[in-house]
């Protein structure tokens, strides 16, 4: 009976584990941001909600509505 | 290989590039894959708007020159590679492979700085064999005179 609980305790902790990583990777990946990068090989990111990068997004987002037409 | 030729290459090696467009560093187009000149006019003043846009985000003095940008919005990327002659801006489907896209960018400007380079070769070449010509006319002009 033990041993069950603890497998159930298990698999749920792993489950929401899982959940925690599924959303906070999905959140990363689709947040709009601008990458700049130099010739040294360095680069700066950007995300919507900073200055610089509140200034570059409608930048980039004319740029793809104008290519898109 | 002239700049229309790059880019139709560069859609055609890179899968994920929507559309592209190859221009002065003023935004003034030079090849495109679009059909519409107003539409590639416009991208390409955006995409030089937005180099140099970001070229503001690093102040410190003997900073590194800017090369690359990727501007990500949520139904599509803009990515915008420049050499010191042309920028060339291409537009993607969201969440792209960034590294492959800018390595095909940067393919295309190399492609074109190689052809650019041969063909002020050739043209060295040709001014040089003009002038040998007509000195040694000159010479054979001067020795028939005297």
């Amino acid at each position: 009976m033990k041993a069950r609980s603890a497998v159930g305790l298990l698999a749920a902790g792993a489950a929401l584990a899982g959940a925690i990583v599924f959303v906070r990777t999905k959140s990363a990946v689709e947040r709009e941001h601008v990458d700049v990068y130099f010739a040294d090989g360095s680069m700066l990111s950007l995300e919507a909600g900073s200055a610089d990068g509140d200034r570059l997004l409608p930048l980039a987002r004319r740029a793809l509505a104008a290519a898109r037409g | 290989m002239d700049a229309g030729q790059a880019l139709a290459d560069l859609t055609e090696i890179s899968a994920q590039i929507e559309a592209a467009v190859l221009a002065d560093h003023d935004g003034s187009v030079v090849a495109s894959t679009l059909a519409d000149d107003v539409a590639a006019k416009s991208f390409a003043e955006a995409a030089a708007e937005l180099l140099a846009g970001a070229d503001g985000v690093r102040t410190e003095p003997g900073s590194e020159p800017l090369v690359q940008v990727e501007g990500a919005a949520l139904d599509g990327s803009v990515f915008v590679a420049k050499d010191d002659r042309h920028l060339v801006a291409a537009v993607t489907k969201p969440r792209p492979t960034v590294g492959l896209v800018f390595y095909d960018l940067k393919t295309c400007l190399r492609m074109l700085e190689r052809e650019e380079e041969a063909k002020a070769g050739k043209a060295a070449t040709k001014t040089a064999t003009r002038r040998r010509t007509t000195k040694k006319k000159t010479e054979e002009a001067e020795s028939e005179g005297s």
